[in-house]
């Protein structure tokens, strides 16, 4: 069997698989789950095959790529079927936000920066809708706006999910007085800056086309100073980097920010400088922040796919750092 | 003049910039909502531009069967279902129910987040075979991002769950964050900041060229 033949196979499966899922999540399926000792069977079996693939390496016998892409497959996809729990602490950076909105009075104005789309949704949007389900319980005001295109809309479906909450539902919240979505600008920072002097100059409707002063909610909102705490949810650029040099530093609002593991490291020195009150980095601060507000859900669930893949990796990075000695410190690995 | 002429409106322009920030009086005071509005309208004219920009590289690839003219037609067709479906649909095109919506959130969402989570993939691959511990910079690095990976997860604290609180691979992952890799992040930053700093002095006073092509 040729390699394309078998790439054309693998192909096959994961459509059928995608299908599968799709007519399941239509019909309503039950997701199956691994028992708690099928689990821990799963993931002993997982890291026997690894300390084989180790042997293999010393006696010389090199790793294929195919073989690495496999393994991650394994380590992110098998995990969501299995019903461990795992303990996590909760970080001081992930407690600044917390704390920070505990600290809101009811009817203090948020405004949610939603500055993502569907690639990082992941990572993010268990974070905008934990955040979401907080203000709401505090009988907090949201105003939601994005510049990236997407983010709104991503919010618009986190607003969806909440508000169906029996706990959320039964606040019986208005649109246009609990919560609003100012939608997307164009403008990149710019807007941030004109947001400074007036949110109506950058969003003369929301996100539905309603007249800004037809909303009882930014009616009377102006400007920064009207807005009692902003949380910022970035993927890249325009994001929290921007948030932090315009809004904070020069018209002084409050911010605490949700990235993508890979942004995190670069917003870390605004956080010890106290830029941000705290900062949820990646997955886990999502899962963090869910431990935190009591509510865990998505984030806390893929926790589990990250620590076996996680797993994964370093021993890959083992693997190939032993294949590496073993060639004489000359290895190339190739494949 | 096809030189001098753009030359004069950098310099003008950053220099007006940099006046603007120390002068809180008008005109100067204004032009942070001038600009921004400008900006705004030059980029939205800028996504439409990017868009027919793409229908026509794309249209060029499937005429000329170059290689991928394959992907070029998906992207035209794509482009076509969705635009078409949402002017259909009129303003309310993207509440829930709708086509576009049901698109967005079966379609295009699944995709970018496969596109995403192809990373996943790479970063094992590219870690297996170009992570090496070639000299004492790179165990350094190693080492950081082995106690970063183990400790941001909750299995870093199963394995070191014996240890006194303080000391536990989660506890150590933070520290690296918070000292070594803040320190390195602000080294960064004050470097590109110094960089900006005098690459615009270049710009606005025309030693730096590249912006207006090489050409005559």
């Amino acid at each position: 069997m040729t390699t394309r033949t078998k790439e054309l196979i693998a192909v096959a499966a994961i459509l059928v698989f995608a299908l599968i899922f799709y007519i399941g999540r239509v019909s309503g399926w039950q997701a199956t789950e691994f028992s708690t000792g099928t689990s821990i069977v799963v993931v002993v079996l997982l890291l026997a095959s690894l300390l084989w693939m180790l042997a293999l390496t010393i006696r010389g016998r090199l790793i294929g790529r195919r073989v690495v892409f496999l393994y991650v497959g394994v380590a992110v996809a098998m995990p969501l079927f299995m019903k461990l729990s795992q303990e996590m602490p909760v970080s001081l950076a992930v407690l600044g936000v917390y704390d920070a909105v505990m600290e809101l009075q009811p009817g203090s104005k948020v405004l949610i920066a939603c500055d993502y789309d569907p690639p990082t949704a992941p990572e993010l949007q268990p974070m905008a809708e934990t955040f979401i389900r907080l203000c709401f319980q505090r009988d907090l005001k949201i105003i939601i706006m994005g510049i990236w295109p997407q983010g709104p809309q991503q919010a618009n479906l986190a607003l969806e999910k909440i508000l169906a909450e029996p706990e959320i539902a039964a606040k019986n919240l208005e649109y246009g007085i609990d919560y609003v979505n100012l939608g997307f600008q164009a403008g990149n920072e710019f807007v941030i800056q004109r947001m400074g002097g007036s949110f109506k100059s950058m969003f003369r409707t929301d996100y539905g086309g309603i007249p800004y002063d037809d909303l009882p909610l930014v009616r009377n909102v102006r400007n920064f100073s009207n807005i009692d705490y902003c949380f910022n949810l970035s993927s890249g650029f325009p994001g929290t980097v921007e948030w932090v040099q315009i809004a904070v530093d020069r018209y002084g609002v409050k911010l605490g920010a949700g990235n993508t593991a890979v942004q995190a490291p670069t917003v870390y020195p605004y956080l010890s400088a106290g830029q941000l009150t705290g900062l949820l980095g990646g997955m886990s601060g999502a899962a963090e922040f869910e431990i935190a507000a009591d509510a865990r859900g998505k984030g806390t669930k893929y926790m589990l796919s990250q620590s076996v893949s996680h797993i994964v990796v370093i021993a890959f990075v083992i693997i190939g750092n032993v294949a590496f000695i073993m060639s004489g410190r000359r290895s190339a690995l190739k494949g | 003049m096809r030189r001098e002429v753009p030359l004069l409106i950098t310099a003008v322009v950053g220099i007006t910039f940099v006046v603007k920030y120390f002068v809180p009086h008008f005109p100067f005071n204004r032009m942070d909502a001038w600009f921004a509005d400008w900006f705004s309208i030059v980029q939205a004219c800028a996504i439409v531009l990017g868009a027919l920009n793409l229908l026509k590289l794309s249209a060029l690839k499937v005429i000329g069967q170059k290689s991928g003219w394959g992907y070029a037609l998906v992207i035209i067709l794509s482009f076509m279902l969705i635009t078409v479906i949402g002017l259909a649909e009129g303003s309310d095109y993207r509440d829930p129910g709708t086509s576009f919506d049901w698109l967005y959130v079966n379609m295009f969402i699944p995709l970018s987040a496969t596109m995403f989570s192809i990373l996943a993939f790479f970063v094992a691959s590219a870690s297996y075979r170009a992570f090496r511990a070639r000299n004492y910079e790179a165990t350094v690095l190693l080492i950081a991002a082995f106690f970063v990976m183990i400790g941001r997860v909750p299995v870093g604290d199963v394995i070191t769950g014996f240890m006194p609180e303080g000391y536990r691979f989660s506890d150590l992952a933070i520290w690296i964050m918070d000292y070594p890799q803040t320190a390195g992040q602000r080294a960064i930053m004050i470097g590109i900041g110094l960089g900006v700093v005098s690459t615009s002095l270049r710009v606005i006073l025309g030693i730096e060229r590249a912006h207006i092509g090489t050409g005559d």
